[in-house]
């Protein structure tokens, strides 16, 4: 079988489909209902969500024809056009036919971001650059935010908690674009060490076959190692920004409920034991504050996703969020209501996940 | 007071071998309003294969001596003076990596409150396991298990129960959990904090029966750190009664309860309630405990207490021997005598003469 960003993705949402399965199979009665419940769920959340960006694009002013052409174009113009797409029609048809195609994965073709291309076309090509951008991120935020979150905690009170705490709340208050643009500013225009914007340089960006769209991946499966530097050399400023975005709320969560169960009895049991301290906090306690942390990085990965809009539209990174962004601004219809659906199904399966593996780290939790 | 039925076991206690004692101990937290003396230069001896009955009124200082006795003052806690002399080595010499392998090894604690003394995400057994390992690393985990097994048979914990997380067990279960814990490398020195306190009653007889049989059978020495009169009764043989971070009074059981020394521990026997007794009989002491950031100059009992004397209010009273000294006895402190520390009884040996236990 090919490697593509087709069966990529596939292979993700069977090895979740896996998962679930041997959650419903081995789990208990109320297990397996709520997980059957919670997917099935899913699609009327998706069709709310679907039914919400249809209205609310037929609310904004302007319609795709009008915002492609120039003003004070001809209004038979237009009325030809607008017929073409279909949009003359009455609006209960429109929703009908939009609602039976995408049931049957049919997302429709834009209009005006990339011009009568298929949007799962599109997405299939923004969602891989959105993933490349944002699992590092998270990959970074956690393990950041998590050790200085513990560190702070441990050494409650001391100058390297009030720095921590200093910081994470800095880097929560600066405004993602602001921070990209002096990144670039910094590291780009004045050091001259990496790259402005853009996902790859357009020198090596026929050199591979673009099998996946996950550049990282893709060079490398060329064997192509110069164009695979230049992509992760491309991939370090939006990501330290995303990472920074994020990481200020993961120190303080984990500070907060580290702290917490550091004072619970068994901590003070354990340490009666011999438990050396080392163990105490990274293993006892660091543990047991997973769980509400769980919550939070379930959301997050989900919203980001959907698209990081800010970093993605700062660095030109052709993402979920770029273009849902683009859409939007060009009153894509189609573009943005399929953006919508990768959105509503994401974040339906991370938060049915997000609740599952509670169940198999916190033993108490019963549903 | 014939209202306790004392019924102790002297059989198992080794009246020469002091196997911790603590001298000149003092305890204080940094507060914002000022150093909090939580205990003041106390010394108290435990013997081997005794339970020891650590009274007083919460505050009076009781489980702060027992975590300090673990070195596990939290902080801004820190103990200020004083020795801790186990096996003839002092335990505050001791670094932190020493004092690890005395924690749970030698001196075991079990805690107030079985609910949320294990954790949650833990199985049983896992418990069992790391506490075995954590002092005999090169144990295989499924040896530890196997060597626990009978003793958590035992106390009625089934191998099919270690399997389980502590939320899946009963109070009266956990509690006996946190006793195989205790138990688990044969520590020699139990520090029972509250240990019953979280139970109900049924439940709480069997756990006081089950630590009676224990103690025999493990040879254990226990220092039962508890306000409930009635427990001490039943299972110490003797008693040490703290109040504001001081000891008032130590003695055997017998004694202390049919010939109490100092008026507060008088007060404190009298303000146990009775079922035969009617509700205008029971003692209610006066005053509420100090506060120990600026304590009462001499006695720190003096303000509650009814007999207070001139003295009182300037020089704090050591604590001597108030019993009959007997031929050829002069042999200071030891298991048998009868000590208290107050203005009341310091003419025994004439006040000048008084000498300190």
């Amino acid at each position: 079988m090919e490697l593509t960003f087709g069966t990529l993705c596939g292979g993700g949402l069977l090895l979740v489909g896996l998962f679930l399965l041997y959650a419903i199979l081995t789990g208990s009665r109320s297990l397996r209902n709520y997980v059957i419940t919670r997917l099935l769920l899913v699609v009327p959340m998706i069709w709310i969500l679907l039914t919400l960006v249809f209205v609310m694009m037929r609310i904004l002013p302007g319609d795709p024809i009008s915002t492609r052409l120039k003003p004070g174009t001809d209004q038979a113009t237009l009325d030809r056009l607008r017929e073409r797409a279909g949009l003359n029609r009455p609006i209960y048809e429109q929703y009908w036919d939009y609602i039976t195609d995408i049931a049957q994965g049919d997302l429709g073709v834009s209009n005006n971001v990339e011009q009568d291309r298929p949007v799962t076309d599109i997405i299939g090509r923004r969602f891989p650059a959105t993933i490349e951008l944002v699992m590092p991120s998270i990959l970074l935020m956690l393990i950041f935010g998590i050790i200085s979150g513990a560190l702070s905690a441990n050494r409650h009170k001391s100058t390297m908690d009030y720095s921590f705490r200093i910081s994470s709340v800095v880097a929560y208050a600066i405004p993602i674009f602001w921070l990209g643009l002096m990144l670039q500013i910094v590291f780009a225009r004045e050091l001259n060490l990496l790259p402005v914007a853009q996902r790859i340089n357009p020198q090596y960006a026929n050199e591979f076959e673009h099998r996946t769209n996950i550049y990282v991946i893709d060079t490398l499966l060329a064997g192509n190692l110069e164009a695979f530097g230049d992509v992760l050399k491309h991939l370090v400023l939006p990501t330290v920004t995303l990472t920074i975005a994020l990481v200020g709320v993961f120190i303080r969560l984990t500070r907060s409920n580290m702290i917490e169960i550091l004072q619970e009895d068994y901590v003070t049991a354990s340490r009666a034991r011999g438990v050396p301290e080392r163990k105490v906090v990274y293993f006892h306690a660091l543990r047991n504050s997973f769980i509400p942390i769980m919550t939070l990085i379930g959301l997050q990965v989900a919203v980001l996703l959907a698209g990081a809009v800010l970093t993605e539209t700062t660095f030109s990174w052709d993402g979920l969020g770029k273009l849902l962004r683009d859409g939007i601004a060009l009153r894509d219809y189609p573009v943005v209501q399929g953006a919508v659906v990768v959105f509503a199904i994401t974040v339906g399966v991370m938060s049915t996940l997000t609740d599952i593996l509670y169940a198999f780290i916190d033993p108490r939790i019963r549903f | 007071m014939s209202l306790f039925q004392v019924v102790p076991d002297h059989s198992q206690v080794n009246k020469q071998e002091i196997i911790l004692s603590i001298r000149d101990l003092s305890v204080e937290y940094q507060t914002r309003r000022g150093v909090l003396s939580a205990i003041d230069t106390l010394s108290l001896d435990l013997y081997k294969g005794e339970v020891l009955g650590l009274v007083g009124e919460s505050g009076s200082g009781k489980s702060t001596l027992g975590k300090a006795i673990m070195r596990m003052i939290p902080s801004p806690g820190r103990i200020t003076k004083g020795q801790l002399i186990f096996k003839n080595q002092d335990l505050m010499a001791y670094d932190e990596n020493q004092m690890r392998d005395v924690r749970g090894k030698q001196i075991s604690m079990i805690f107030q409150d079985p609910m949320t003394s294990l954790n949650p995400v833990q199985r049983i057994d896992n418990h069992i396991i790391e506490a075995i390992r954590v002092h005999e690393p090169n144990i295989s985990k499924d040896e530890a298990l196997s060597r626990s097994e009978s003793l958590m048979e035992r106390l009625g914990i089934g191998r099919r129960r270690l399997k389980e997380y502590p939320h899946q067990l009963s109070g009266g279960m956990r509690q006996r959990v946190m006793i195989g814990l205790a138990l688990a490398l044969k520590a020699n020195i139990i520090i029972a904090d509250e240990a019953t306190t979280s139970l109900d009653v049924i439940v709480e007889a069997q756990f006081l029966d089950l630590l009676r049989e224990l103690k025999d059978e493990f040879g254990l020495t226990i220092l039962l750190v508890t306000h409930n009169i009635g427990i001490v009764a039943e299972l110490a043989d003797r008693v040490a009664v703290m109040y504001a971070g001081r000891l008032a009074e130590v003695a055997n059981v017998d004694e202390l309860f049919h010939n109490p020394k100092h008026p507060y521990t008088q007060g404190l026997l009298r303000s146990v309630p009775n079922i035969a007794m009617d509700s205008q009989d029971l003692y209610r002491m006066d005053g509420t405990p100090p506060n120990l950031v600026m304590p009462p100059s001499g006695c720190r009992f003096h303000p509650r207490c009814p007999h207070v004397m001139d003295i009182c209010h300037q020089k704090q009273p050591w604590l001597v021997r108030v019993d009959e000294i007997g031929e050829g006895d002069e042999q200071v402190g030891g298991y048998d005598k009868h000590l208290a520390s107050c203005w009341l009884h310091q003419e025994y040996q004439g006040a000048t003469q008084a000498r300190r236990y």
